[in-house]
Formats: structure tokens, C-alpha cells, sequence
């Protein structure tokens, strides 16, 4: 693997801890070039700590973050300089825009803050066209409550392509869309991968988004990464229990579901030992005594989020054999 | 085969605005027996809350609601407000979304749950006590949890509570709009799970409404599929997800897509354009400029609901020439 060149985006052993709870405990992962990859998780698990330090909205506790290879800036003109390069997309689009302010001036907005050179009238409209709002003046001068939930997102959208960012970190993009809307969106995401090579990250619950558009996708329990690898291995062949127990709860599966009782535990009791075990419907059915004990004793190495891994002392024995 | 749970014949909803009318349900026909799921999809603005909402005429004062919505055979339209106080939780009864801003952030659950219970006035203080507790593990939570605030309790705890309280009455039907909507998969799950356990044990009639298909799919036996105010597609559940006949419905389906499915691999679908305004209806078929299989007639015709298989009705041109 030509690890290293192609690498813009790198988590290094990342925790990061708000008192007791460790809501990011030791998280590698990759974001290479022109790759859009899925976080996928339960509300809780950390996936949007992890983007928002990424972003370096958030400090490490510990590990860091790298941009082509050095280390996230700390000052605030170097994390505004940063931010250029990195862009965020929240969730909910309508909270996202000023609803007093035009289309034209939500685009323009981070150009004026990044003092971006050029004709500004002239970006905003490049932005708003690759975002699909086109023709672009006629959008120039509406307000977010004359555009519908998809428009509103791809205003959005205009606004971070207007600074030429390298990757966007879009945390639920299309979550509070609607169904046919969402498609949309997600052509879009993709489009702008395969036309300007841009690199993404996708915080999202949803596996289907993940199948649409990603590379390679890693699932996050409590705070760590429990499986990664390409989407087609890890989402129709997976090997970590939780991955499978979110895979068969959905609505299309076929296969009986595994429906794990209750939600994402504390991150500020994390279980010893497999930090899945309590949870774990191999444990609960039986496993020989030899793997149980170390299910409930021993911690799992960190799995490398740039490559494909499984964190399970069952899948460990299994492939050992 | 006794009295419908709830049928309704032609029910409209208008709502009075500065500009005018504006339609919101148009006509529509549905009927749901007890023991019976029916799933309606849609997206914002079909009219689907609106026509959940006027079964127990839930809607603002600017609505009028037209045709005829039967619950139990008495027709909701023209009850008494009286009555109708006395029908709403005991014959029918809603699962709200959002069970953050449903449930009042000051008062215990248990208190909240055991509200309706006092307003239909049956059982003295410990009674209601005792049912609290009972309807609260018969959705999956401790009894002790009725001293709990609202926000002591995670989303997909909050949202059983919902149902708890939806079931205090013990009512024959249950109207659940976007019951998952805002959970993650595992609690969707175990939601989805849950209202399916009940339906089957109590015999209850549900309705519930979603813009996602495959989780009406996988709760309800059958669906209806509505678009600008009406329904344009309705039937078996399974089929309609697997082997859908209107466009709109086609598009919906292909919304969310299956695992494993190399056709939607790196492949998002989606449908250009959005839904149009209630208060502009397009001429013709309403999904006509929207439609990736739009004919010529189609600007000029309005299609209804009209039976193509068995067991399946589709408002479509395409389905009337063979």
C-alpha cells in the first residue's frame, strides 16, 4: 500500500476525554485523497467527537491529528488557515444558514473571512453551480425559507466548495432530508469526488449512505474503531458481532435480526476487556471458556483505520485456527 | 368481517391561508380493520401528517376537513367536543415524533403516562398507579422508571414512554407518525420491534406514517404511498417495496437502497426536482414533472386510483395502457 503520499488526513492514536468519559479512546484512521469513507455508529459512540477534532474544533487528549503530514496547527490563524483546506457540513441545513441572509451572502461569507483573492461574485457563482444550483444568480438573492430542505443543503455545500477545500467532513448530511432528496445529495458528494477528486468524511447512523457513496467505511463503538475496510468486505461480508447486529436490524435484511438490547453504554464506564462484551450476542450464545475470559479481561488492540481490521477476540481465535 | 377500525370516504383537508384554499388531503380512501397495519409514505408536505392528524381532528383551526372519516363507524367530522375528547386516547390514540418536545420536560413520566388514564377517569389513585407500572413494562421498561424527568431517559426510552401513554386507554387504534425518525438503527429496531409485538398481542389496529419505506415495509402488512394529497399507490406491503408500479412509488424505493445490491453500489438514487406546493398543483398527473417516465398525456390527465393487479391500486397513465 503506498501509505504515506497519498495520506491527507490522519488520526493518530486520538483520545480525547471530557472528564470521565472517554468519548474518543485511541483512534487511527486515514483519509486519503479523492476516497470517501463512512464513520458509521450509535448516537454516542464518539463518531462526532472524532470529526469535530479532525476539524480541529476539538483538542486531543491525547495522540493528534495530521494534515499532509504535520501536525494540526493550534493557534487560531493557523486552524483558520486549516479550515480552508477542511470543511465542515452540518447535519441540519436550516440551522445551518442565517435566515436573514441570501444565498449569495452565505456563500461569500467564507471567502470574506479567509480573504480569498479573486472576483467574489464570480466564486460564488463557480460554488453554487458545482453544487448543482444553477443557473447561479437566480439563487443569488433568495433566502433560506424560499428554498426547499435539499436546496438549503446544497447552499450549504456551495459554501464550503467556495473555498476549494482537499476534504469535507459531513456530519448526517442527508438525515433530515427527505427520501427522494437524499439521493440527490449523496450524487452530489460523489460527484465532487470523481470531478474534483475532494475527500470526504461521513459521520452517519446510516449503512445504506455508506453502501451509495463510500470506499471504505469504519464502525465505531464506545469511543474506538471495531471494524474498517472497504465497503463491499465490511458491509456484506462482516466480521465484528456489532457490525453484524447493525447490518441485520435493518429494515431490508433478510437474515433474522439481532436486536441488542439497550443502547450505547457510558463512555465514562467503559467495560473492561472487550469493551462490546456486555453487549455481544457471540458471548451471549456461547463461546469455549478459553476466548470468554479474555472477551471479559483483555482490551483489543487498537484497530489501524487505514487498513481493514477487526477488534473481537472470537474473529482473532477464528482466523488463528 | 365486523365494522371498519377506521375508514375513511374522500376525506379532504383545506387550509384557510391569506391566499386562498389550499389543498392539503385530496380525496383519499383507506380502510383499516383491527389487527390491521397500514403504512403510509410519503414525503414532507404529501399531506400525510395532516391526514393522520384529522382523524382525531388533531389539525389547527384553519383546516376543514371534508368527506367522511369514520372511527368505529361514527363519523369524526361531526362529533361534539365532547365526544370527540372522549374518542381521542380511548378509540385512538398517536405516537408523536420528536418524543423530546412531546412529553413535558417538568413533569415525572409516570405522571404523564397516567394523565389520560385520570382524564377517562377510571380507578382510584392506586389503580392508576399499578397501570402505570404495567404499561410500562409491557413497553419494555422498568416500573420504577414512572419517577423518571424526561431527560433522565435516552431517545428510544423516551419514545416507549410515548407508547405507554398511547396504550393508557387501551384504544383499538394507534397512529404513529414518523415513530423512528431521529433513532438510531438499533433502537429504530427496537422500537419497530416493540410496536410490532403489541399490534399482534392486543389486537390493535395501527397506522403509521414515514417518508422511509422499508420500515413501513417491515411493521406494516400493507402500504399506501402518497404524493401531493392523494394516494397513488397502495397494496401488500412486501410488494409494494419489492415491485413497486408507480414511478413515484419506483423512486421512493430506490431511495434507500439494499446492502448487497450491486445496482446501487457507488450509485445514489434520488428524484430531481422537489414536491410541489400544495397551493400550485401542477395540471394533469401532479408528479408529471417530476416523473422519469412522463408521457405527453400526462400534463392533461389526472389519473386516479384505479385497480392494475390484484390487490393493487396505482394512479398512473402508464398503467391504464397496457
Amino acid at each position: 500500500m503506498t501509505q504515506g503520499e497519498s495520506t491527507l488526513l490522519r488520526a493518530d492514536d486520538v483520545s480525547v476525554r471530557f472528564g470521565a468519559a472517554r468519548a474518543v479512546d485511541g483512534v487511527e484512521l486515514d483519509i486519503r485523497a479523492g476516497e470517501i469513507i463512512a464513520l458509521v455508529g450509535e448516537s454516542g459512540c464518539g463518531k462526532t467527537t472524532l470529526a469535530r477534532t479532525l476539524l480541529g474544533l476539538q483538542q486531543p487528549t491525547s495522540g493528534r491529528v495530521l494534515y499532509e503530514g504535520k501536525p494540526l496547527p493550534t493557534g487560531n490563524r493557523g486552524l483558520r488557515e486549516y479550515r480552508r483546506h477542511a470543511q465542515l457540513v452540518l447535519q441540519d441545513p436550516t440551522g445551518a444558514l442565517n435566515p436573514r441572509h441570501s444565498v449569495y451572502e452565505a456563500v461569500a461569507e467564507g471567502l470574506r473571512i479567509h480573504r480569498v483573492p479573486g472576483d467574489e461574485r464570480a466564486l460564488v457563482a463557480d460554488a453554487l453551480s458545482r453544487a448543482g444550483l444553477r443557473p447561479p444568480e437566480r439563487f443569488f438573492g433568495r433566502v433560506p425559507h424560499e428554498l426547499s430542505g435539499g436546496q438549503r443543503q446544497r447552499v450549504v455545500i456551495a459554501g464550503a466548495l467556495a473555498l476549494d477545500p482537499s476534504v469535507l467532513i459531513a456530519d448526517e448530511p442527508v438525515a433530515s432530508l427527505d427520501a427522494s432528496v437524499r439521493g440527490e445529495i449523496l450524487a452530489l458528494l460523489l460527484r465532487l469526488r470523481d470531478e474534483l477528486g475532494l475527500a470526504a468524511l461521513v459521520v452517519t447512523h446510516d449503512l445504506g449512505l455508506a453502501w451509495n457513496i463510500a470506499d471504505r467505511v469504519a464502525v465505531m463503538y464506545l469511543g474506538r474503531i471495531v471494524e474498517s475496510g472497504p465497503v463491499e468486505q465490511v458491509l456484506t461480508a462482516p466480521s465484528h458481532p456489532y457490525t453484524k447486529a447493525l447490518l441485520s436490524v435493518l429494515p431490508e435484511s433478510e437474515g433474522p435480526a439481532t436486536v441488542l438490547a439497550g443502547e450505547t453504554p457510558d463512555p465514562s464506564r467503559v467495560p473492561t476487556g472487550c469493551r462490546f462484551h456486555p453487549r455481544c450476542p457471540l458471548l451471549a450464545a456461547g463461546l469455549p471458556d478459553s476466548v470468554a475470559s479474555r472477551c471479559r479481561t483483555v482490551d483489543l488492540p487498537i484497530v489501524d483505520g487505514a487498513e481493514s481490521g477487526v477488534a473481537c477476540h472470537a474473529v482473532e481465535v477464528a482466523t488463528a485456527r | 368481517m365486523g365494522e371498519p377500525l377506521l375508514e375513511l370516504r374522500s376525506a379532504t383537508v383545506d387550509y384557510r391561508t391569506a391566499s386562498g384554499l389550499v389543498p392539503a388531503v385530496r380525496g383519499v380512501d383507506l380502510r383499516i380493520d383491527a389487527g390491521q397495519t397500514l403504512g403510509l409514505a410519503g414525503e414532507s408536505g404529501c399531506g400525510k401528517s395532516t391526514l393522520a392528524m384529522a382523524v382525531l381532528r388533531l389539525l389547527p383551526r384553519t383546516a376543514m376537513i371534508g368527506g367522511e372519516i369514520l372511527l368505529g363507524g361514527e363519523n369524526v367530522t361531526d362529533m361534539s367536543w365532547g365526544r370527540l375528547r372522549a374518542v381521542r386516547w380511548a378509540e385512538a390514540s398517536v405516537v408523536f415524533q420528536g418524543a423530546m418536545h412531546a412529553l413535558n420536560p417538568v413533569r415525572r413520566v409516570g405522571d404523564q403516562i397516567a394523565e389520560p388514564i385520570r382524564l377517562h377517569g377510571k380507578g382510584s389513585v392506586e389503580r392508576v398507579d399499578d397501570r402505570v407500572g404495567e404499561l410500562l413494562e409491557q413497553v419494555g421498561l422498568p416500573a420504577r422508571r414512572a419517577r423518571a424527568y424526561p431527560h433522565e431517559l435516552s431517545g428510544g426510552q423516551r419514545q416507549r414512554v410515548m407508547i405507554a401513554m398511547a396504550l393508557a386507554c387501551s384504544p383499538g387504534l394507534i397512529i404513529a407518525d414518523e415513530p423512528t425518525t431521529a433513532l438510531d438503527v438499533m433502537v429504530q429496531a427496537q422500537v419497530l420491534t416493540l410496536l410490532s409485538r403489541l399490534v399482534d398481542e392486543l389486537d390493535i389496529g395501527l397506522l403509521m406514517i414515514s417518508h422511509d419505506l422499508s420500515v413501513l415495509a417491515s411493521t406494516c402488512q400493507r402500504l399506501a404511498v402518497m404524493y401531493a394529497g392523494r394516494i397513488v399507490e397502495q397494496g401488500k406491503a412486501v410488494d409494494v417495496l419489492r415491485a413497486p408500479r408507480h414511478p413515484y412509488t419506483k423512486a421512493l424505493a430506490a431511495a434507500f437502497p439494499t446492502i448487497g445490491d450491486a445496482s446501487s453500489r457507488l450509485s445514489p438514487r434520488g428524484l430531481a426536482g422537489d414536491p410541489p406546493d400544495p397551493s400550485d398543483l401542477p395540471g394533469g398527473c401532479p408528479f408529471h414533472p417530476r416523473c422519469p417516465s412522463v408521457l405527453p398525456e400526462c400534463s392533461g390527465t389526472d389519473v386516479l386510483l384505479r385497480p392494475v393487479s390484484e390487490d393493487r391500486t396505482s394512479a398512473c397513465l402508464l398503467e391504464v395502457e397496457p
